[in-house]
């Protein structure tokens, strides 16, 4: 990538409305030039892509130019005009790339064994996200920067361990798939006002959505057309049908039934919806409480939801099927809407459409009919919320009891600890070895409660000069510890160091883990490229001794003994592993010299 | 009396749950240092000068006997609102006798135990029915005047109250009057939060009650309280008793070892298959087995 140039004809405009001056526009990793066709023109570039902050460009198949806009770090930009949005293009890729790259690398300047070669091709995608993980993660990017270009490991040793970064990201953003519109279709009939003609528009984009909201309909295109009528036949048919129903006048459309057959189709009531509907109710949560939450709407209320006036009309019961609520249209779309588009068919043909739909129902009914063990959850579900506690039988034991033979254990291993801490030297406890009787110690003790009871208290109960005394040790104990614990006892350490040791230790920390976790991932060593990662790693590792010797020596000496508390732990777990390899070096070299890698 | 939930409480009201030891071995063995009958008059001016403090304070004593534990006074009843004292020292002769006729021993070497881990649940359990009794309780918090060393039998139980108490806010404070520190208390006083106290002069302990165990949890807030120069949790491992500060657990009953173990010695368990490597290597988190 870095030896690529891109060189395209473009013109270089200062703003938008410019007309520009025509020139060629050489890319290269480093930086881009432009040279104007005519010599004499004064409009040169030579600007460096670690000076190009962001990049904008105009959106392909608008009327627009295309355009590709360098947004400079102080401000200021510059803007190229393209022939073509192909030539646009690949500018623009080769300046995402270029711009990336300057960015993770910081001011580093590449040579040529800096980012170490990767034989795994990468995906444009894939290195585009972790160049944006690397730009959000500041601390990410150190590490990178650290280990990637210092040599220590490859592009892809580094990514390995982050695979679950890279995935969590990817999964954020799923493939968007356009939804029907959110729109309920109704047939405006269109009347021209003088004759009696009504016309209705429809298009694919409405069929689509008739087809799906209305099943029946779908299935009486499949059986009419074209065996019985015409496409345009049918939809006339079904228009005048919608047209009736628009009307209202139920009785009218009864009577229309009666004389055509196929127009009865559309206007009575969709039994495909009706099961379908039924079967969705099977599958509510039979807990569902409708009644609970009853109040939580408005429609109890005068004035709100729907006008009830179809309730008013009394109708004779063979009119029944040929009603229609406006709730119930509202229902069905609202449910093909939120099930979003089913088939990726091309619009415009109508019979793939219908035949797509049906196809993805029935995909559907065949999925819930082997899925009989949702029946089975239902019910446990039912079993488990409806459960009566006290009628169930003991749960059956399915751990087994803790037996802990002497507690005793628990108490020693963390007494004496708490006593020295406590300050509390335990010689106390051998002063007084008696042996009492009960019967005398009880009888002490209570001749004592009773001695009060009859004498009553003894008064003063304290001079004064003891409750000085104590007064005085408690506030010079009190003050003693809150000099010694600092203003706030949950203040860590670390917020006691200079800030840039504290820096300095966490980005020591966080180097070490990873060097760590690659360390200790590599092994057993099986092959070549794992012993190379392990030297690679182990000479890394060696640099961080004297660092943190630098570290701390650098503080002063009041937080030098804090400071080596929180490097000893990095050096432990250091040494644990130079420890291992160096067993691991033996283990081999004694083994055998047969193994190609197992001597140093 | 005016019933409890009219009263009107404010975040000064205290229930003060009081646990005084009556380990007659122990009061034994402290006679010349502070005898019961000492100890007995301060700590009651101490409940006195709760009672006193707040006219809806509530105080309520629990004995915690050798054998047994009870409560011995309760403010709040009737009886309490008169001649307290007297109903105090006449249900505390009487818990003596009980606890007397509970014991077994014939003759008790050194202080003994007494039953902490008893009158800590008891003190919950009273706290636990205040707390149901309506949105409108005082604020309760235990006082441990505590001088028996700890019973190493009680540990799990005491430390399954403190936790509780923990889980309940409500804090214990301890005030040792024993020759030795308690840790015990102190983890107890530790986790909820409370006050631990081990007064240097015993003949002031009034002044050390007053001044450090008076005030309401609210007031707390605003004054400076001895504080513990901090806890050490480090463990000591179940088979040789060194301090470690790292080392294998069981994961059934949680003892410690310092040693990888076949089975556990306190709960039985028998460990899985252990790393198989030899022992150089000071890595104890690594699981697998690594054989080049």
């Amino acid at each position: 990538m870095a030896d690529k140039q891109v060189i395209k004809r473009a013109k270089y405009k200062s703003s938008v409305k410019d007309p520009g001056v025509a020139g060629v526009l050489k890319m290269s990793i480093e930086r881009f030039v432009f040279m104007p066709n005519d010599p004499k023109s004064t409009t040169k570039l030579n600007v460096e892509f670690r000076m190009i902050k962001g990049h904008k460009f105009t959106k392909e198949g608008s009327s627009k130019q295309a355009l590709l806009n360098l947004t400079q770090d102080q401000g200021g930009n510059y803007i190229f005009e393209f022939d073509s949005f192909a030539d646009r293009d690949v500018c623009r890729e080769f300046v995402a790339n270029a711009i990336a790259f300057h960015a993770e690398a910081g001011r580093v300047v590449p040579d040529k064994s800096a980012p170490p070669v990767n034989n795994e091709q990468l995906s444009r995608e894939e290195t585009e996200r972790r160049i944006k993980l690397l730009q959000e993660n500041s601390e990410l990017q150190v590490l990178h920067k650290q280990f990637v270009y210092g040599g220590i490991l490859t592009e892809a040793e580094f990514w390995a361990t982050r695979k679950k970064l890279l995935d969590q990201n990817d999964s954020r953003r799923p493939k968007q798939r356009l939804a029907l519109k959110n729109e309920m279709w109704t047939v405006k009939p269109l009347s021209d006002g003088q004759t009696n003609r009504v016309t209705f528009n429809l298009t694919p984009e409405i069929i689509h959505q008739i087809f799906a909201e209305k099943p029946a309909v779908r299935q009486a295109y499949l059986n009419f057309v074209p065996n019985k009528m015409t496409e345009k036949e049918f939809w006339t048919k079904y228009s005048r049908a919608e047209y009736l129903h628009s009307t209202k006048n139920v009785v009218a459309a009864a009577a229309e039934a009666a004389e055509d057959e196929e127009l009865a189709v559309f206007l009575k009531r969709d039994d495909m919806l009706a099961n379908e509907a039924r079967r969705k109710i099977r599958r509510v949560d039979p807990t569902v409480d409708m009644e609970a939450d009853e109040g939580d709407d408005y429609i109890h209320l005068p004035d709100r939801g729907l006008l009830q006036d179809e309730a008013k009309d009394v109708l004779d019961s063979q009119y029944e099927p040929y009603r229609r609520s406006f709730s119930q249209d509202l229902n069905q779309h609202a449910a093909v809407v939120l099930q979003g588009r089913l088939v990726d068919v091309e619009l415009g043909d109508t019979r793939t459409v219908a035949e797509a739909l049906i196809r993805t129902k029935q995909a559907e009914l065949s999925d819930e009919i082997s899925n009989r063990n949702l029946e089975r959850k239902l019910s446990d579900r039912i079993s488990r919320i409806t459960e009566i506690e006290d009628l169930q039988g003991p749960r059956d034991p399915a751990v087994a009891p803790l037996s802990i033979k002497d507690p005793r254990d628990y108490f020693d291993s963390q007494q004496p600890n708490a006593l020295k801490a406590l300050g509390d030297t335990g010689s106390g406890t051998k002063s007084f070895r008696s042996r009492v009787s009960p019967r005398e110690a009880y009888g002490s003790l209570r001749d004592i409660v009773s001695d009060i009871r009859v004498m009553g208290l003894s008064e003063p109960i304290m001079n004064q000069e003891v409750a000085l005394k104590v007064l005085n040790g408690l506030t010079q104990n009190i003050s003693s510890t809150k000099l010694h614990l600092g203003n706030n006892p949950h203040e860590s350490v670390l917020d006691r160091l200079p800030k840039v040791t504290k820096e300095e230790l966490m980005h020591h920390w966080t180097s070490v883990q990873e060097l760590l976790k690659h360390f200790w991932s590599s092994y057993p060593i099986t092959t070549k490229y794992l012993y190379a990662k392990v030297t690679r790693l182990k000479d890394a590792m060696s640099q961080v001794y004297p660092k943190l010797q630098e570290i701390k020596e650098s503080v002063q000496s009041d937080f030098r003994h804090q400071v080596s508390l929180l490097v000893h732990p990095m050096l432990q777990a250091l040494d644990a592993a130079f420890a291992y390899y160096d067993a691991d070096v033996q283990k081999r070299s004694g083994k055998s010299g047969e193994r190609p890698n197992g001597s140093v | 009396m005016t019933p409890v939930s009219v009263k009107l409480y404010t975040d000064d009201v205290s229930l003060l749950m009081v646990l005084i030891d009556t380990n007659p071995f122990f009061w034994n063995s402290v006679k010349s240092a502070l005898p019961f009958s000492k100890f007995l008059s301060h700590v009651l001016a101490f409940l006195n000068a709760i009672v006193l403090l707040n006219q809806l304070n509530q105080v309520v004593v629990i004995a915690t006997g050798y054998n047994s534990c009870d409560y011995i006074f309760d403010s709040s009843t009737s009886e309490g609102q008169t001649q307290r004292a007297e109903h105090l020292l006449q249900k505390l002769e009487d818990f003596v006798n009980k606890d007397e006729s509970l014991c077994r021993e014939d003759s008790v070497d050194g202080p003994g135990f007494s039953l902490l881990s008893g009158s800590l649940s008891m003190a919950l359990c009273y706290i636990q029915r205040v707390f149901r009794s309506g949105p409108l309780h005082p604020h309760p918090r235990i006082l441990c005047l505590h001088g028996s060393p700890d019973g190493p039998g009680q540990y799990v139980a005491i430390m399954n109250s403190i936790f509780s108490a923990q889980r309940s806010m409500v804090p214990i404070d301890s005030c040792v009057i024993g020759a030795q520190h308690s840790a015990f208390l102190q983890q107890a006083s530790y986790i909820t939060g409370g006050v631990y106290l081990k007064p240097q002069l015993l003949d002031g302990l009034f002044q050390y009650l007053s001044t450090v165990f008076a005030t309401d949890l609210h007031s707390r807030g605003f004054l400076q309280l001895p504080k513990p120069a901090g806890v050490d949790f480090r463990a000591s491992c179940f088979c040789h008793k060194n301090t470690i500060d790292m080392g294998y657990i069981c994961s059934v009953c949680l003892s410690i070892f310092c040693k990888h173990q076949k089975k556990c010695s306190t709960c039985g368990s028998v460990f899985g298959q252990a790393p198989v490597q030899d022992s150089s290597t000071p890595d104890r988190k690594r699981k697998t087995p690594m054989d080049a």
